[in-house]
């Protein structure tokens, strides 16, 4: 990773100290665009230092480093031990070394193809390629194409023995089209954010891509607005996304549960005494948190806390079972809960997030969901989002809608939008799409804590029929 | 680090080879974090971080680089030329732009704010006792903030700043809150324990028992730090040039069917306060004020100099991403203190929360009422009401149905963290409109 020997750093620090733990995280973020046929970005973003931590009198104190000599990380240890001292004075939670497990390990992203495998001038030319293929016409007024790789080195070595090693190549592919007539605009896109290499810019899928976006931000223009209704709602995997996300998976964090968020994203309808009781769902909504799907975002091995990370069931049958909290919320609130202790990089300390948490497959195929519904409308791919800071009001807004009549899809809408209240709406799921609808997505920029943490997540899901939703168009 | 950054933006100029044009930038922080909940410390920690950010041109082509400084010279002069040099392999590779930003020369400039901070030691014996007795979460982040940058012109820039913010909320055991935020450079323990007994005595008010109301169209008075909120949604598809100019902007209507505002809204880019720098990251100065929406009437957007190019109009200098940095809404004529009496009957919100966009071409944002919200009848403030979620125009309620402003600005800074502590805030009054949608 660097000259940077974490292990003799470790043995350098010396502080009268219950626990010390140093993670080392290097981080390159490269950036290639290509908008309205010219390059806007081609950047690469280094990030490179160390997270000092230290327990001591029950409290954990962290120094987040860029200076990288075991001299410096010493002293940084000395600051940390001061501030874990301070915050002895006024503690929340009295915690000891049981909430740094002992680990030791290894991850590496799969992929086949290496960030290597394409050289700057090569992917400026695919993205080139790409913004052809979504200008169909003079009505696409704006389109980019964007191609996002991060290679990413995390070391954790620890006083009690700790010692993990994982290296990820993430990738982020984006296209997008903005489609003008009139006072008229309509926007579609496609992304994809995976653990893959290279081989995500094969260019005949690129190009193909690039193409249904354009096309279908032009069928846009045309299209009715969404009616304003109650119905049933049939939701693609790139919607289902955003709604696991916001609906399920920050409600399930116990740090939020714990109140720990009440100041800035928010609190919880759920409660530490719903674990095993309250019905998030219908019978058929089963979540799990799942770090081993093939190439999904935030897969991982280990989580910063030092946890092994495994696939569990949060929801089962319906039914809440387990909570989105790494080692130290579950020590506090005696809520079982997953490896999903993360930080953003060293420059922040761990706290429960989410991973890859996924709505498990059904058994139907999309045609015999479609063929069930009487009269709805479906959507595809998030363009709105916001909720209440209990996880119980939300409203999206996706970018592409179908009218669903009779049991076959007809005409296409704009401006599909739709709002419920989170239990509910769970509980009136009523049919999911087989493993042949399941798709994987992700984003990079899940917001939360103090200060603030934009960190990586993945959401996989098959297709959902919900009933009886508030469904709206546009203003 | 204002040493080090001279240090190597000099190298890197001493070095470039003919035909390369360079910029350089530098940002950083060092910083205390403290972390509250239930009045206790829950998390406690510092951070140093700094970044190099490299930008090289040549033959009309363009790159950029940047890196993790550690402070130490020799360390951060070998990383910068080594990253150099991969920028001057990749840089002929690459397509041509044609939009691309020289370095010029529009003057130089060197700001220091010195502040009088806690120590890290002393910060958490300092802020618990004024917050016991009560149930807190909140965050402390205090520290120097610093950016600057230079290029190959001769243009040089620095400013670093000391700052602190307590940012909370205050919650009841039903669970109604309350927000504060302490912030400023001089730390003062008497000003600190006022804000917070201010806190405490408003959440006082939130223990009268609650009312539930409907969805439907509401007279509402929005409170300056929710009106704040509303400011920052321009900076995402609203007042932004290149964001218009691609279809992709809540103003198009303004620009395209001249559609206006009301009279009483006045939007401006106002850097008279002097808490951010005026210079964006290739060094540009900002004019000092910028109207945009003046009475009503869109005026300026914020165009940078990339913009500039592409599209063929005047630069103003704004940031890359052509956001605003340092908002002033202006204050109208409604006194303040007369604000409950003049809703008679409705409701008085004083946050918002998770503001989105949803129908942007339409200017129709949705988002959630949160904090020390009420009912008001009869002029009196009767109740707390639950959450709601609204869904309404831009040009509803900075349009048609802004009924009045009141007549004093608040400052509201900027608390957020995500690429380390921001500098600035919104200044804004708040707004009483004759109806506000309310819907879930």
């Amino acid at each position: 990773m660097s000259n940077l020997n974490l292990q003799d750093a470790l043995s350098a620090i010396d502080i009268q100290a219950d626990w010390v733990g140093l993670r080392e995280v290097k981080e390159s973020t490269t950036y290639r665009i290509i908008r309205d046929g010219n390059p806007q970005a081609n950047s690469r973003g280094a990030d490179h230092g160390v997270m000092v931590e230290v327990l001591a009198d029950g409290q954990f104190g962290y120094y987040g480093c860029n200076k990288l000599d075991h001299g410096s990380i010493a002293k940084a240890a000395e600051k940390a031990l001061q501030q874990a001292k301070a915050a002895a004075k006024n503690p929340l939670f009295e915690f000891t070394a049981e909430a740094r497990p002992v680990t030791k390990g290894k991850f590496q992203s799969p992929f086949q193809q290496s960030a290597e495998a394409l050289s700057a001038g090569k992917l400026n030319e695919i993205m080139l390629k790409a913004y052809h293929q979504l200008k169909v016409n003079d009505q696409i007024v704006s389109a980019h194409a964007m191609a996002m790789i991060i290679e990413t080195e995390s070391n954790f070595v620890s006083s009690n023995g700790s010692d993990v090693e994982q290296n990820f190549l993430m990738v982020q592919s984006d296209y997008s089209a903005m489609a003008n007539k009139g006072n008229i605009y309509q926007r579609r896109t496609d992304n994809h954010c995976l653990q893959i290499g290279m081989e995500e810019f094969d260019e005949d899928m690129v190009l193909a891509r690039a193409n249904r976006v354009g096309e279908q931000a032009l069928e846009l223009l045309d299209a009715d607005d969404c009616p304003t209704e109650n119905t049933n709602l049939v939701l693609a995997p790139d919607q289902m996304m955003l709604q696991i996300h916001e609906s399920v998976g920050h409600a399930l964090e116990v740090d939020r549960i714990l109140g720990d968020e009440r100041n800035y994203a928010g609190w919880s309808f759920v409660r530490e005494a719903d674990f095993g009781k309250l019905q998030y769902g219908s019978k058929i909504m089963n979540i799990t948190f799942d770090p081993t799907v093939d190439n999904q975002f935030a897969c991982y091995g280990y989580d910063d806390g030092g946890l092994k990370a495994e696939r569990d069931f949060i929801i089962k049958d319906g039914l809440l079972v387990k909570g989105l909290g790494g080692k130290e919320s579950q020590l506090r609130s005696g809520v079982p809960g997953v490896a999903n202790f993360r930080a953003s990089s060293w420059n922040r300390a761990p706290i429960d997030r989410m991973a890859n948490l996924n709505l498990e497959p059904g058994d139907s195929t999309f045609d015999e969901i479609i063929a069930a519904v009487d009269h709805g409308v479906y959507m595809e791919t998030n363009r709105s989002w916001s909720i209440d800071d209990y996880r119980n009001k939300f409203q999206f807004g996706c970018e592409y809608g179908k009218l669903i009549e009779n049991g076959k899809l007809t005409k296409t809408l704009k401006n599909p939008n739709y709002r419920a209240i989170s239990n509910p709406f769970w509980n009136s799921l009523k049919m999911l799409g087989n493993q042949d609808t399941f798709e994987v997505y992700g984003t990079p920029y899940c917001g939360k804590g103090e200060p603030n943490q934009a960190i990586r997540v993945g959401h996989a899901s098959p297709v959902c029929l919900f009933e009886n939703v508030e469904v709206f168009g546009g203003a | 680090m204002e040493q080090l950054f001279n240090q190597l933006s000099e190298t890197l100029l001493n070095n470039l080879h003919s035909g390369e044009q360079l910029k350089v930038a530098i940002g950083g922080e060092n910083s205390q974090f403290v972390r509250f909940s239930q009045s206790k410390v829950r998390q406690s920690g510092l951070v140093d971080d700094a970044s190099l950010d490299i930008i090289l041109i040549k033959d009309g082509r363009t790159c950029s680089g940047s890196f993790t400084l550690t402070g130490n010279i020799d360390v951060d002069e070998a990383t910068a030329m080594a990253e150099m040099n991969r920028l001057r392999a990749e840089v002929g590779t690459l397509p041509k732009d044609p939009f691309v930003v020289m370095p010029e020369d529009t003057g130089s400039s060197r700001e220091e704010h010195n502040g009088n901070l806690l120590s890290a030691e002393e910060t958490v014996s300092a802020l618990s006792p004024a917050m016991q007795g009560v149930d807190l979460a909140g965050i402390w982040a205090s520290g120097r903030i610093f950016s600057g940058n230079a290029n190959s012109a001769g243009q040089k820039h620095w400013f670093a700043t000391d700052t602190f913010s307590l940012d909370y909320s205050l919650i009841t055991p039903d669970e109604r809150m309350v927000k504060g935020t302490y912030a400023g450079s001089y730390w003062e323990r008497s000003e600190y324990e006022k804000n917070m007994a201010k806190s405490i005595a408003k959440l006082r008010m939130m223990e009268k028992p609650g009312k539930k109301i409907k969805p439907g169209s509401y007279r509402t008075y929005i409170a300056p730090a929710g009106v704040a909120d509303i400011v920052g949604m321009f900076s995402w598809g609203g007042v932004g040039e290149a964001s218009i100019q691609q279809g992709d902007s809540s103003l198009c209507k303004m620009r395209q069917n001249g559609i206006k505002m009301s009279p009483c809204f006045t939007l401006s880019e106002d850097f008279t306060s002097g808490i951010v720098p005026r210079f964006n990251s290739n060094g540009e100065l900002a004019p000092e004020k910028l109207d945009l929406i003046l009475a009503g009437s869109l005026k300026n957007t914020l165009v940078s100099s990339r913009t500039a190019k592409e599209y063929g109009v005047q630069s103003n200098y704004a940031g890359e991403g052509e956001s605003l940095r340092s908002p002033v809404l202006s204050p109208g004529e409604l006194n303040e203190d007369e604000v409950v009496k003049k809703i008679d009957n409705g409701i008085y919100l004083s946050n918002l929360h998770y503001l989105n966009w949803s129908d942007r071409p339409g200017g129709r944002i949705t988002g959630m009422t949160r904090y020390a919200c009420f009912w008001v009848e009869n002029g009196e403030v009767v109740a707390p009401i639950e959450n709601m979620r609204f869904d309404d125009s831009i040009y509803n309620f900075f349009g048609k149905n802004l009924e009045a402003v009141t007549d004093k600005a608040h400052l509201h800074p900027t608390v957020e963290t995500y690429d380390g502590r921001e500098l600035g805030g919104v200044s804004c009054p708040g707004i009483l409109l004759k109806s506000f949608e309310l819907t879930l």
